[in-house]
Formats: structure tokens, C-alpha cells, sequence
């Protein structure tokens, strides 16, 4: 289930446990990206990281709550619990570092459902079939050997097709902003990638001179 | 567990892989491994695995024999060449029970050097063409399966169904080739691996002399990386092509100079020229190495560089026209026998010692250096250089030279076939 979480850059301890308690985050830097980029089924509730500044957190806190109308999970350090008593548009608040069954159930009772294997986890691309939730890739019905982040850029590709994307773009996406190895990497996944899906398939991923490559 | 983990570990669990074969190499680049099945192997990503390191060569330190092995698991592969497809492989770090990383492991060495590029804005690429033989087996009288040239297609050529089978094989490992070829010599062939950042290659050679030999093991042949197994034809050598790429821009090219080449990649160049005579015995290790670097057979014998000077260390290939990226410098000496790990870690310190001291490349009229003629030389020169001692670290370094100091005695006190079927009859 997507879930937005801001500040956009949260730390890895918290994507990973979201990530683990089987959502996936989605970075946002302000109000409109909440609402502007709501999937079809509804966000799960958002999550708020607090890094320095409690109050600039709490307001934004307050815009998801009350403008995008979702439920806000407020990530604090243990110093700042006193502080929680007058936070009425906080939905609920849980300490750093995390608890991850505390955070799947805080989540949970905010108004998610716990996050299951459904059809909505396979991802299916001509035949081509992603488990997101078991990371698995079939093409034409046989398993494929992935690395990890073969199946990373695969899975976006499929989510995102028909759209160019720049090897920057990619990078971020996929990768993570704390990625050091440069754009060439993106080309060195691509070609694997077209190796993997075989000779009738690679033309899957065209490249768009000059600009990036495009999916399906 | 970060995503990576849980990848290896749903991966092992979806597909029935029954073991995880845990890769690294010793200080000659030798692959080793060992086995764990997948109860272990959540406990093998987070705490790493125990093991007795005092039989390892160069590992074997006083009072430190034990060693853990932590999984990389963006090296998790399953592979190919297994039946029922039930083994998979991760490369390691080797570090020592408190966490820090064991000096003796080729493969910290090489992050170790990669991660003083990434501070001066670099990251380091590599393209290698690695060349070997097939043979009939591995006896002392290697016996050729053809005779066939550069190029040259069947029927002349009949391992090109072996070489297909390598191919598909890297290509399910992750090691995208991008050509290969009969090569010059008899039973002699090349696969060209796609340049990708060095660990990775480093990594993929390992891998890739591992799979060439278990495709031929498979179809009853032998393949070898020996530099020159067969006298009077040309050995096989890895030439390497290298760039440095700052962000996304290729550092070496510049539309502005004469051959493309960026101040940057002269500087680098020059490091590798006066260098070049230090590293030889790291890029260059054993006796019969030597036996390849000599005049006449296509392969370098001196420190210099050219666009297509035989005898030259360095080659500066013409890049494909409108393609920044593909520039390059192409670095002849090394051959596929040697430590990938380390002789990255001592190309690139070299080139890097090039750019922090704006190193000038020679000056026409001044000869070129001869690279060593004998591993002796070679051990000599590398002895004497700070650069290589730096680059290696004293662990890896110091052990290295006393075990090749100890095989060129050996090599020295063998009476060769040469000296009795010229000596003996006349003297």
C-alpha cells in the first residue's frame, strides 16, 4: 500500500521498517504531491518524521490532516513526548527508534488494513509477471534470474511504462539519493536487463537518444 | 534487514536454493568458497560467517586464524551452470570478529583505493578483454583443439559452441559480453566484457574465469588463463580499457584536444607510464607472465604509449565517432592470471598519482622504460615503490613479495629443457 511519508528524505531505519511492515513510501515534499499524487485506492495513513524542528513538522501534520484528510503517523524522538499532549491533529505518535510490529499495528489502527498479498502485488507487463511481494519475476511463465536491483529498475519500469525517463531520473527513483556511481549505472542495468528479458523482449526498453530510455 | 537482504533471502527461499556458496579470493586472486544452506543464511547477512582463515594463502597471521565472511548481497546470483539450477553465489568482505576490515582480503584493498577515487570525484571503469585457451586437458603437453587464426569461422573454429555457452552463461550472471572471437593463436579466444565500475568487474572477472572453465569442463576440454602456454604463438593478455567518469561526464574526453583526450587522461596516462614498471608484478604475477611480455608477439615491452605501437604499454583507441563516453585508454600488460582486485588497486593509484601531481607524459626524445623481462625484476621494482606499498597496504604487500620472492627461487634452481637440449650435446 502506498503510503506518503515527508520530509522527503527520511532516514533509511524508518523506510526500511515501513518497507518491512509491507508498505511502500512514497516521498513528498508538500501538500500537493499528497494530494495531487493519491493513488486510485486511497493513501494508508501518512507518516511524519520529525528531524530538528517539531513545529514545522506539526504544521504539516495538521495540512495532511486537514486538506488531504488523511490520518498522520508523527515519528518522534523519545525527548519530545510531553510535547504530544497538545497535538490534536496528530493521529498518533510513535517513538524513534522504531518498534516495527508497533509500527504496523499504530498504522493499522490509524485506518489501514493490514497490507496482504493480493492480486494488486502482481505486476504484469505483456508476459511478464512481477510478485512485488516476493520479488520474484517470471518471463513467459519461467522464473528470472535477477539481481536485486535488476528487479528494482524492472519493477519501474512496468509501474511507470510508456514514459521516458532521463538516467537521472532513474537513478533517483530507483536507486536512492544516496547513490554514488553516477548515471553510468543506469546503462550498465539497462543492458543486463534487455540480456535477461532475451532477444524478442528487448526492445521493451528503447533508448530515447540523448535523453534516457522508455518502457514498453 | 534492509530490502537487499530480504531479496537474497525471498529469492532463496521462491526458487529451492538449497546452497549459498560464499566467494572470495585469496591474495593471488585464487577463487575460494564455501557452502551454507539457507537456514544460515539470515544469520550470514546480518553477523557474517566464521571461518578458520589460517589456511587461506596470505590470510595466516599469528593468533588471528579467525575470519568472518560478510555476503554482499547485490552479488547474489544463482548459477547457471549447476544442474537443477539449486546453488547460488555471493562475493564477501572478509573482515576479522570485531568488524574491521582484514587487510589481507583483495577485495578491501580494491574499495579501499576505489573509495580515494570517490573523494578526488572519480569513479573508476573497466573494460577488459580477457583471452585464454581451450586445450584438450590440463597435461603438460598441451594439445590445441584447432589451428585456427583471428577471426577465423568455422570449420576451423570449433569451440565457438563453447564460447556461445560462456556467453549465455555470463550474461545470466549479470556480465554482459559484448563480443568474442577466435584470437591469433591456435585454440587461443577472447571474450570482450561491457566496462562497468571496478569492483563489479573485478567481481565479474572471478566469476567469468570460473565460468569459462566449468562450460569447458562440461564438454570434456580445458580451459586456462596461463599467460603463454604455448611458445613461439602469441599468450594471452587482459587488456584493460580504462575511463574515469566525474558524475555522469566521461573525464577523459574533451572535444577540444587532439585525440579527444582530456588533460585529465594525460595526467593519468603519465601516471600509468612512470609507474608502469612498479605495478608489473601485481598486474604480471607469476614466472611464465614473463614469457608473454617479450618483442614480437603483441604484446607490450615498453612504458610508452601510441595509437597502434605494439610494443607499447598504453593504447589510446579512436573512440567511436559523437560518443564521449567511449573514451579510453587502453593499458596492454596485464594478463587474465592475474588478482583483478589488486591489479585495479595499483593501475588506478598509479593514474591517480598522475593527477595529483600533474604528471607530464616524456618527452619525445627520452627512451621509453622497459617493463621487467623477469618476475625478479619486476619484484625488484615493486619493492622499491611507495606507490605500491600504499596502494596494497604493508599486510598485502610484504606477503606478497615473500611469496613470489620464494617462487622465483624455485623457478631459478629448475634445470629447463631449453638448457639440456642445448647444452648438454655441446658442452
Amino acid at each position: 500500500m502506498l503510503l506518503p511519508i515527508y520530509p522527503p528524505d527520511p532516514s533509511a531505519a524508518l523506510l526500511d521498517a515501513l518497507i518491512a511492515a509491507g508498505f511502500q513510501p512514497v516521498p513528498v515534499s508538500n501538500i500537493d504531491d499528497v494530494i495531487e499524487r493519491a493513488p486510485e485506492p486511497g493513501w494508508a495513513p501518512a507518516v511524519v518524521e520529525v528531524r530538528r524542528d517539531l513545529g514545522s513538522a506539526v504544521a504539516f501534520a495538521g495540512k495532511i490532516s486537514d486538506e488531504a484528510n488523511l490520518p498522520v503517523l508523527l515519528v518522534i524522538d523519545r525527548t519530545l513526548t510531553a510535547e504530544m499532549a497538545a497535538e490534536s491533529a496528530i493521529g498518533d505518535f510513535i517513538l524513534s527508534p522504531i518498534d516495527r510490529t508497533e509500527l504496523r499495528v499504530r498504522l493499522q489502527r490509524l485506518g489501514a488494513g493490514p497490507p496482504e498479498v493480493e492480486a494488486s502485488e502482481i505486476l504484469n507487463f505483456r508476459d511478464l509477471e512481477l510478485n512485488l511481494a516476493t520479488y520474484q519475476a517470471t518471463i513467459g511463465g519461467f522464473p528470472s534470474d535477477l539481481t536485486y536491483m535488476e528487479y528494482e529498475l524492472l519493477r519501474f519500469f512496468v509501474e511507470n511504462p510508456g514514459r521516458v525517463w532521463s538516467r537521472e531520473q532513474l537513478l533517483a527513483k530507483v536507486w536512492g539519493y544516496d547513490y554514488f556511481g553516477g548515471s553510468r549505472t543506469v546503462d550498465v542495468h539497462v543492458r543486463r536487463l534487455r540480456a535477461k528479458l532475451g532477444e524478442e523482449r528487448s526492445s521493451w526498453i528503447s533508448t530515447v537518444r540523448s535523453v534516457g530510455y522508455r518502457f514498453g | 534487514m534492509n530490502k537487499q537482504q530480504q531479496y537474497v533471502l525471498s529469492t532463496v527461499e521462491e526458487r529451492g536454493i538449497r546452497f549459498i556458496r560464499l566467494w572470495f579470493t585469496d591474495i593471488l586472486g585464487s577463487l575460494k568458497s564455501f557452502a551454507i544452506m539457507p537456514a544460515e543464511l539470515e544469520i550470514a547477512l546480518t553477523e557474517g560467517m566464521q571461518f578458520d582463515g589460517s589456511s587461506i594463502d596470505g590470510f595466516s597471521r599469528d593468533r588471528e586464524s579467525d575470519m568472518l565472511a560478510m555476503p554482499d548481497p547485490t552479488t547474489f546470483q544463482i548459477l547457471p551452470w549447476r544442474s537443477g539450477g539449486d546453488v547460488a553465489r555471493m562475493f564477501c568482505d572478509i573482515v576479522r570478529p570485531d568488524g574491521t576490515p582484514f587487510e589481507g582480503d583483495p577485495r578491501s584493498v580494491l574499495r579501499h583505493n576505489l573509495e580515494r577515487a570517490h573523494e578526488m570525484g572519480y569513479t573508476f571503469y573497466v573494460g577488459p578483454e580477457v583471452e585464454y585457451f581451450y586445450f584438450r586437458d590440463a597435461s603438460a603437453q598441451p594439445e590445441v583443439l584447432d589451428h585456427g587464426g583471428y577471426f577465423d569461422l568455422t570449420p576451423l573454429d570449433v569451440a565457438q559452441e563453447y564460447r556461445r555457452e560462456t556467453i549465455m552463461a555470463l550474461e545470466r550472471l549479470s556480465i554482459p559480453v559484448e563480443s568474442a572471437h577466435h584470437e591469433v593463436s591456435p585454440s587461443q579466444h577472447e571474450l570482450d566484457l561491457r566496462h562497468t565500475d571496478a569492483l563489479n568487474m573485478a567481481d565479474n572477472l572471478v566469476t567469468t574465469r570460473l565460468a569459462v572453465k566449468e562450460v569447458a569442463m562440461e564438454h570434456g576440454i580445458y580451459a586456462t588463463f596461463m599467460p603463454k602456454p604455448l611458445e613461439g604463438h602469441d599468450g594471452s593478455g587482459m587488456h584493460l580499457h580504462l575511463s574515469l567518469f566525474q558524475d555522469d561526464d566521461n573525464g577523459f574526453f574533451s572535444a577540444d584536444e587532439e585525440n579527444g583526450l582530456s588533460p585529465l587522461a594525460y595526467k593519468f596516462m603519465a601516471g600509468l607510464l612512470r609507474h608502469a614498471p612498479e605495478i608489473t608484478a601485481i598486474t604480471n604475477q607469476w614466472v611464465n607472465s614473463y614469457k608473454r611480455l617479450v618483442a614480437g608477439y603483441d604484446a607490450p615491452v615498453y612504458a610508452s604509449w601510441g595509437r597502434n605501437d605494439q610494443s607499447a604499454v598504453v593504447r589510446v583507441p579512436i573512440p567511436k565517432r559523437g560518443k564521449s563516453s567511449s573514451t579510453r585508454l587502453e593499458y596492454r600488460s596485464p594478463d587474465p592470471a592475474c588478482n583483478p582486485y589488486l591489479a585495479f588497486s595499483v593501475i588506478l593509484a598509479a593514474g591517480l598519482a598522475g593527477i595529483e601531481n600533474n604528471y607530464e607524459l616524456p618527452t619525445g626524445d627520452a627512451a621509453p622504460q622497459h617493463l621487467p623481462t623477469t618476475l625478479a625484476d619486476a619484484l625488484d621494482a615493486m619493492e622499491r615503490s611507495s606507490l605500491v606499498k600504499d596502494a596494497l597496504g604493508d599486510h598485502v604487500f610484504e606477503w606478497f613479495l615473500r611469496n613470489k620472492r620464494r617462487e622465483w627461487d624455485r623457478y631459478q634452481q629448475h634445470v629447463s629443457s631449453f638448457e639440456l637440449e642445448n647444452y648438454l650435446p655441446v658442452l
